[in-house]
């Protein structure tokens, strides 16, 4: 196996939002949308961010595009320090990363015509001549499968999925090496889902990109990524390899999140059982003081209620933040 | 599999390939089918044109006195009698169209400019920007608006540009609401993030991608901002607060005012002028509200 290095570390990240002050004097409460998340992707790979809605995990996914501030921690990208960069030179490093939205509907323009939305980032950060950035708009959109008949076109004369793929045009558009896909497909229909991936990864491998992959299908995610984080309430409960999480997941919310992935093979289906979990997670804005899932979980003990259980290593690239594993 | 069928150009109808009319267009249609709004674009278009045009055709001078005064409408060839100096009604009906027209243009578009500007900076900035930007508009909007435009007139002189003033200070408080309404809905929206992303500035932001996009409602908002405006000049004409060199439909009125009743029909005239003028401009903002909203527009 080559060396992989890595391209993108996260260490810490927290971000937080203000809320509404509670009466006139009392203090600004705060929703910690990302608390203390570390992460390492490395280059070339695919890493999944995947968790249920409201875990935080497209806050985590702009946090490191730096579209959303982030409170406090560091982001390490190649030897470039992420959180460091301000006004200009922030800018101009926004060429290398690069973000899929999810709603293919809302992440175009409606006024622009599909040339101009994949021509934008060009445009705004001076990449290449004038004359140049025409050429490599047609290139984009061959790369991406879309015909050059199309180029004037506006975004409501499309498809869900050839705005996505626009939106993939956009995105690599200014070459980035980072590209953060915030659940490219899940507004798609199945049949669209499956070209986009495939999309997706032919340019991986062409372009030499890396993804940062957020969804909440792990069908997709087994499909797509070497390597994947778990995220509730904030935090990594679990990260490992591909292999490792779907073989052997040790955490009892990963348990419940593979077991609710629907199967085709019907032996399978009844060999294992469906681990349901009840209740709802806990409030954001006051968590409890142990493991955030215990109020979910089906193996709670004691101690999950009261002590906050730390991200360790059990296996080779296997670390899991549970009590009981 | 899929993807190469797609790639070889398989049928875009399979793919769910939809042409749908572009937005403009299918606003234009949408205006043309409501007839109230045609109506009233037409009779615009006519006092518009009668307004600029007429002055050239119909060439007598509504300043001079050409009869004696308080003529009833037809008499002497005068279709619409004279005033209480003896001046051509028709010739200052004609005549006056321009400058009525003209301020309540102005008007309009300074109260979008200052409009625009609040509402733009405060629903993009948020935070200390908009709490003072937004008091600030409530404080034009608590204001007695009469009262603060006759006092401007009155302390600054009677001047066509004073007037014009005094109405857009009043007026714009409204635009800026419905802009920063329209701001705060789209800069949520995922390309403007995806600008940003592609490192887009503020300004870009402001002035390239959101608003465009926030445009159709501050467009009916002028419309009907022009048709206010017309009336606030002639109300304040009306007070005598109009400029002495300018004829205008509400300096008529004015002038005449004394005289409203013995001899209506000097106010009667510049009064249903700008009526229908003002129930036009009416009309073609209530079409164009119905044509640029998307709810009602049928899918």
């Amino acid at each position: 196996m080559l060396e992989a290095t890595s391209m993108l570390e996260l260490r810490d990240v927290e971000v937080r939002f203000n809320l509404k002050r509670i009466g006139l004097f009392g203090a600004v409460p705060q929703l910690r949308a990302v608390d203390g998340v570390s992460l390492s992707v490395q280059q070339g790979e695919t890493m999944a961010i995947v968790g249920e809605s409201g875990s935080g995990k497209t806050t985590l996914a702009l946090a490191i595009a730096r579209l959303v501030p982030v409170a406090s921690g560091e982001i390490q990208m190649g030897d470039i320090d992420l959180l460091g960069l301000t006004g200009e030179s922030l800018r101009t490093h926004r060429q290398n990363m690069q973000f899929i939205f999810q709603d293919p509907y809302s992440s175009l323009n409606p006024r622009l015509r599909a040339q101009d939305i994949v021509r934008e980032p060009l445009d705004r950060l001076a990449i290449g001549s004038v004359d140049s950035r025409n050429q490599r708009v047609q290139e984009m959109f061959e790369q991406v499968g879309l015909r050059q008949d199309q180029l004037r076109l506006f975004p409501h004369q499309f498809s869900g999925g050839q705005r996505q793929r626009i939106g993939i045009a956009r995105a690599i558009a200014s070459r980035p090496s980072l590209v953060i896909c915030d659940e490219p497909v899940s507004a798609l229909d199945v049949g669209v889902q499956a070209q986009i991936l495939n999309l997706l990864r032919r340019l991986q491998k062409d372009l030499n990109l890396t993804y940062l992959f957020i969804s909440h299908d792990l069908g997709v995610v087994q499909h797509m990524c070497d390597s994947i984080a778990v995220m509730y309430m904030g935090k990594i409960v679990e990260e490992s390899d591909r292999e490792s999480l779907f073989n052997n997941p040790l955490h009892p919310y990963t348990r419940a999140l593979l077991s609710a992935v629907p199967s085709a093979d019907p032996s399978r289906r009844n060999r294992e059982q469906r681990i349901t979990i009840s209740g709802d997670p806990p409030n954001p804005i006051d968590l409890p003081p142990g493991c955030r899932f215990a109020s979910r979980c089906p193996m709670v003990e004691e101690r999950c209620k009261s002590v906050e259980p730390i991200l360790t290593l059990r296996e080779k690239s296997h670390q899991v933040a549970c009590h009981l594993v | 599999m899929t993807e190469n069928l797609e790639e070889r150009g398989f049928g875009q109808k399979e793919m769910g390939f939809v042409q749908v009319e572009h937005p403009f267009k299918e606003t234009v249609r949408m205006f043309a089918t409501n007839y109230a709004a045609v109506a009233g674009f037409v009779v615009l278009v006519i006092v518009i044109l009668v307004s600029f045009l007429g002055p050239f055709i119909y060439t007598t001078d509504p300043w001079e006195m050409v009869w004696s005064p308080f003529s009833p409408p037809g008499a002497k060839g005068f279709l619409l009698g004279t005033d209480y100096l003896g001046r051509d009604l028709v010739a200052q009906i004609i005549h006056g169209g321009r400058a009525t027209i003209a301020v309540g243009c102005a008007a309009a578009l300074l109260s979008v400019l200052i409009g625009i500007t609040f509402g733009a900076l405060s629903g993009f900035y948020r935070g200390w920007v908009e709490e003072v930007l937004m008091r600030i508009t409530e404080f034009f909007q608590v204001l007695p608006t009469l009262l603060f435009s006759m006092v401007l007139v009155a302390l600054f002189g009677a001047s066509l540009a004073m007037i014009t003033f005094a109405i857009g200070i009043v007026s714009w408080t409204g635009v800026a609401r419905v802009t920063r309404a329209e701001f705060l809905k789209i800069r949520e929206l995922e390309y403007v993030t995806a600008s940003r992303s592609g490192g887009a500035k503020a300004p870009t932001l402001i002035f390239r991608v959101i608003l465009p996009n926030a445009l159709p409602p501050i467009v009916v908002q002028s419309a009907l901002l022009v048709g206010f405006a017309i009336l606030f000049e002639a109300g304040l004409s009306f007070l005598g607060l109009s400029d002495p060199d300018v004829m205008s439909w509400g300096a008529m009125m004015g002038n005449n005012r004394p005289f409203i009743l013995q001899h209506a029909f000097t106010i009667m005239y510049p009064g249903l002028a700008i009526f229908i003028t003002v129930l036009a401009i009416s009309l073609v903002g209530d079409g164009l509200n119905d044509a640029l909203n998307p709810k009602l527009r049928k899918r």
